[in-house]
Order: C-alpha cells, then structure tokens, then sequence
C-alpha cells in the first residue's frame, strides 16, 4: 500500500500520471469513481494511438496505390500492354525493383525496427569479437609505445543514438556554461542588460544552419594543424549556441526580477555582493532559470538532427541522411523508426528536466 | 497641535513636547516625502516631526494612503528621504541597517530556506565573531520564543502564514536591532491568528524591550501593545496629528487591558479621530 502510494507521487511528479492509473488496472484497484477518470486517462489516448495507427495504414496504402496505378499507366503508355502487365505483376509480387517507394505502412516500419535491432546484435558482436581477438595485440602494441587497434566498423543504429545523445549533452552543457553565468551578470546591472540586448535580438534568431557555417568557419581555422575529425567539434559547439538563448533570457529576468521583498530583507541585514547574490537572488531565480534549461534542451535536440546532418557528424541526423540518399527499399521505413526514435527520445528529456525543475524548484506548484 | 504628553517619570519636558535628547532612540524632524508623478510632485509628508524614546512601544494610526508605510520605510532606510532627517540615538541614518529592524506585513521569509536558516541569515551577519554554535543557538532561542520549537528544520514555504510570520518576528529579534519596525505585521491574518502572534509580539518585548515602532489600522491592537498611538493626517502632506498616551500598566493582558475603565475613553479617543 504504502509503496503503491509513494509510486503514484514519483510518477505523477515526472509527469507521468498516466501509469499509475494504468498499474490500478492491472492490480485491480479500481474504483467505480475512479471509472471516468481511467477512461479519461488511459482508454481515450490509447484509442487515439490506435486511430492514428490505423490512418497511417491507410494514407501508406492510398500513396502506395496512387504510384503503383502511375507506374502501370506509365508501361502501357511507353511500352504498350504487354508491359503494363508485366509491371502489374511485379509490382503484385512485392518485387524490389518495381516497387513502389511511398510511405512505408505502420506494418513496415515496425519490420525495419526489427531488423535495426537485428543489425545492431550483429554489429555488436562483431565488435566483441573484434575487441577479444585485437586484446592481445594491442597490449603488446601499447607496450611497445604504437597506437591500439581500434574497431572502425559501420555504427549501427543503437550507436547512432548514443553518438547523437552524447553530442546533446555536450552541446547543452556549453549552452549551460555559457548562458547562466553571463545571464546572471546581465540580470545583476541594468547597464550590462541594455548593452546586451541588441546582442541577444539579433544573435537569438538565427537559424541553425547559419550557426553550423559560423562554428565551421572558426572551428576549422583553429584546428586548422590536427587532422582529427572536428565535425563533433563542430556540432556540438553550434547545438550549443543555437539552444542557449533561452537559458540567457530567463536567467537575466530570474535574476532582474527578484521579488522586492527579498532585496528588502538583503539591504536591512546588509547582505554582503556574494551572500546577496548566493542566497537570495540564485535561489529566488531557480525555477526560471531552470524552464530555460527545459527549452534550451529541447531545442538542442531538435537542430541537432539537422546539425548533424550538415556537420556530417554521426548521430541519427546523419543515419537519416544517409537512409535518404541510400534509396534501399526500406530506407523510407528506417527514416520513419529514426522519426519516432527522435520523438521519443525528445519526450523523455523533457521529463527528465521537468523532474528535476520539480525537485529544485521551492514552490511545488506543477511546473509544465 | 493638541499632543498631551504625560511623562511617567514625571521628567521636565521641554515647552514644545519635546523629550530630553539622553532619553530619545528616534528622532524625525521636518521630514518631507516627495513622490514624482506624471501629474507633477505629489507631496506625500511634509514638517512631520516624531520622537520616540528609548525602550517605547510606539503605534500609528492613520488612514489608508496618508503616508504610513511611506514614513516606516523611510525610517528603515529604504526609501529616500526627501527633507529634513531622521537620526537614531542623535546619528543621521544613511541607508538601511541591522540596527533597525524590520518586519513587513508580508512575512518575506526566503521560501526556499528552513525557518531556522531563514533566522540565521540575519544572525550570521549581525554576530560574524560568534562561533557556529553560539549563532546557532541565537537563532533556536527565538524560534522557540515565538513557539516554532517543532518547526526548526522546515521550510519557510511549507509554513501556514502565521507560522511564517513567527519566524519573522523570530529573525527580526534575533538580530538584536535598536528598533524594530512593523508594517501592519498582523494584517493578513485571521483574527484568532493574529491575538496568538499580538501575546506572541508583546511577550518578546517584554523581555527585550527594544524600541518598537508598529503601524496597524486595528484600533485595538494599537491600544493594546503601545505606550502610546500617534495618528497622522490624512494626505497630501500628512503630519502627526495627535499623540494619545495609553497608560496602562505592564505586562498587560488582553482582559485587563478590555476591563480597564479608560480602555473605551482611549478607543473613543482614536476612532473619534479618524472619524474627522
Ligand atoms: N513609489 C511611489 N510612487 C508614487 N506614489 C507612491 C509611491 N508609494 C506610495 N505612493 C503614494 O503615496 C501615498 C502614501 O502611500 P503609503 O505610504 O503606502 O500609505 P499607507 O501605508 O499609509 O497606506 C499613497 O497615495 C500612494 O499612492
Ligand atoms: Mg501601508
């Protein structure tokens, strides 16, 4: 019971309300008032999952039928009946190189999800393998003062997600480092705010692709000597820029709109600048600047598909890329896995910053 | 001015109602308060002249927009003086300060601190010699005096209003301040609540008998904590407009206080003058 109850809180504080009636379900536990609000909770989303499912089938298959109808048209219209046939054929027998290539069917795309996974048990089994026959050559190579044998094999799609996850992390940390001290020295003058502002108008706008060639410009010239790969360099560093603006903004207005209060109580104790600025106006602006940590990371997440992409650094942005360009006969479907992989992934984040907003933030008012 | 003074100690007063400059804490002389409006200057006090003297418990009456607030904020060092001055113990203040504390009607605790940080932000920085412990139990002490014992280590924003406005009381004591300032502390309170904190107030005073300047708009809780009510004018430029002494003995309590036979002469005294 009592576990049961400090469950429902944890989940209800990440925002995860949902499970817990869900887990009554399943115990059991259901109340006859407690009825509306599952159905309000958990039948209607879950309905709404499954209409939207059954759309998709729908829409994959008008597409699908719309190209095949084109392409039989297409053979008779060049090459006569004959042809038409044959293509009708080919196309009924799921051929690859006559199908039609449209949006892949929900049916599909979860095929490719299989078969993602698939590859990447291969890949690390490789990669084990791989590491155990190199261990004994690499110890001597190190001894001998050479470089070890690394594993230069193609990532796979698990290894996508890492790469991109890790290039998030790094650039949100950089957005971080940058954005909340310099967000506290604007807030704290007013003369560094009006200096800043046209900075933070201008530089808040642009888009990701433009901070991506700036970064590179620099980026390239300064490491101009080492040949090492810089194109995680490079997009972590433009993720950073793009997504730390929100951050800048409500730091200097958590920090600018202390309640008077409490700079009232800090000037009758006479409050030194760092007891000021520590114990009452950093705690005071928490919770702002931690809604600005919540959309810094949200939008980090989202350019960096598209950063990349550009970058050519490897991560899920770069995979749906490559799929793209690929034109295998699932590539399509594999874009659509990555598309959902993104907004799942993007969703959880978002959680995990709401939890621990939730956590630091002193009054318990449900952050959103 | 019609100031009846009546010195206990029977000292000599001075022809103008003036006290013995040994025996004042605080002292507003000519004091002047402009506020600039987008309609012009609005003068909001003006040749406002109070002292009050060590170890007195002082409230003021007055109505809403006269200036009250104005005046106390004034005193605390908040709010820019526009003329004349304002000296404590014959010092001219600049600024706010630790010798003057304050308690606002909003009890403005750090919600994100306990109550006994919330005490020992001000203790930390009056007594920075003491050692850890000695502050430590400065803060307790107080906190304990207003009846919090049980509430030390939680949070300033988990306590109900009147709870956080005993740890308002507590740091403004524990900070041993010559005066302290009070802004209609009691004023968001239910009136059960708000006797609990008025005994809670004058318990402490009794005690420490620190000079104590409280604004209120309860003619009965004027009456009941003060040595005497001072009742200022209604503005623009609002000055003193009467002092009434309350010469009941201390300690006092709420029911003698109620029985006392001058207890509805002075009642009819100030609600007569806020009544013209
Ligand atoms: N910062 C300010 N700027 C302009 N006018 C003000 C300001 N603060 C208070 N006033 C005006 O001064 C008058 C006195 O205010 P206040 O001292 O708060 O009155 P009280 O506390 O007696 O109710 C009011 O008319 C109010 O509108
Ligand atoms: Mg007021």
């Amino acid at each position: 019971m009592k576990q049961s109850i400090t469950l429902g809180k944890i989940t209800k504080f990440m925002g995860l309300g949902f499970l817990s009636s869900l887990k009554d379900l399943f115990t059991g536990k259901l109340e006859k008032e407690d009825y509306v609000n599952f159905l309000r909770k958990v039948v209607v989303p879950l309905a709404s999952v499954l209409l939207f499912i059954g759309l998709w089938h729908m829409g994959s298959q008008s597409l699908y039928n719309i190209e095949a109808e084109f392409k039989i048209e297409k053979a008779l219209n060049d090459q006569g009946p004959a042809a038409a046939e044959a293509m009708r054929e080919c196309i009924a027998s799921g051929d690859v190189s006559c199908k039609p290539n449209t949006l892949p069917s929900p049916t599909q795309v979860w095929d490719s999800y299989k078969s993602l996974l698939r590859d990447h048990n291969i890949i690390s089994a490789d990669k084990a393998a791989f590491i155990e026959k190199t261990a004994a050559l690499n110890e001597k190579r190190i001894a001998e003062g050479k470089d070890a044998i690394t594993y230069t094999g193609r990532p796979s799609f698990v290894d996508q997600i890492f790469r991109s996850l890790k290039t998030v992390f790094a650039g949100f940390l950089l957005a971080l480092v940058i954005a909340v001290p310099l967000g506290i020295f604007i807030g704290l003058s007013p003369t560094l705010k009006s200096s800043f502002n046209w900075f933070i108008q201008i530089f808040k706008p642009v888009s990701p692709v433009v901070w991506y060639l700036l970064v590179f410009m620099i980026v390239k010239t300064l490491l101009i000597d080492s040949n090492e790969d810089s194109s995680f360099t490079i997009s972590f560093i433009s993720v950073g820029l793009c997504s730390m603006w929100a951050t800048l903004v409500n730091t200097a207005m958590g920090v600018s709109s202390v309640d008077k209060d409490y700079i009232n109580v800090a000037k009758v104790l006479k409050l030194g600048n760092f007891q000021k600025i520590f114990k009452v106006v950093l705690p005071s602006s928490l919770p702002l600047i931690f809604t600005g940590l919540k959309i810094t990371l949200s939008v980090a997440w989202m350019v960096l598909i598209a950063i990349e992409l550009l970058a050519q650094s490897p991560g899920l942005g770069l995979f749906v890329w490559e799929e793209f360009q690929n034109g295998a006969n699932d590539s399509n479907a594999k874009i659509i896995v990555a598309m959902f992989v993104i907004g799942i992934i993007g969703f959880l984040l978002d959680r995990l910053m709401l939890t621990i907003q939730n956590w630091v933030s002193f009054d318990k008012t449900d952050a959103i | 001015m019609a100031t009846i003074i009546k010195d206990k100690t029977n000292v000599t007063l001075t022809e103008n109602g003036l006290f013995p400059s040994s025996e004042v804490m605080l002292d507003l002389k000519n004091l002047k308060k402009v506020y600039p409006t987008p309609k012009g200057d609005y003068v909001v006090l003006e040749d406002l002249n109070l002292q009050i003297k060590k170890e007195e418990f002082v409230t003021i009456i007055g109505h809403s927009g006269c200036g009250k607030t104005t005046m106390l904020s004034m005193i605390a060092g908040l709010n820019p003086i526009s003329g004349g001055n304002i000296s404590v113990l014959g010092k001219h203040i600049k600024g706010p300060g630790p010798d003057r504390g304050v308690i606002f009607q909003a009890p403005s605790l750090m919600p994100w601190m306990t109550a006994l940080q919330n005490v020992l932000l001000g203790v930390n920085q009056v007594f920075p010699d003491a050692t850890k412990k000695q502050r430590n139990d400065i803060a307790k002490y107080y906190l304990q005096k207003v009846g919090l014992e049980d509430s030390f280590n939680k949070r300033a924003s988990d306590l109900s209003q009147g709870m956080q406005q005993r740890v308002g009381i507590a740091r403004a004591f524990a900070i041993k301040p010559k005066v302290l300032l009070l802004d209609e502390p009691f004023g968001m309170l239910d009136s059960l609540t708000r006797g609990e904190l008025q005994d809670i107030l004058i318990e402490i005073w009794n005690k420490e008998k620190i000079t104590a300047v409280m604004i209120t708009h309860d003619v009965d809780e004027a009456i009941f904590l003060a040595d005497r009510v001072v009742m200022m004018t209604s503005g623009p430029k609002a000055k003193i407009g009467d002092v009434l002494d309350i010469d009941f003995e201390r300690p006092r309590t709420r029911k003698s206080v109620l029985e006392h036979d001058d207890y509805y002469k002075y009642r009819k005294h100030l609600i007569d003058f806020l009544e013209h």
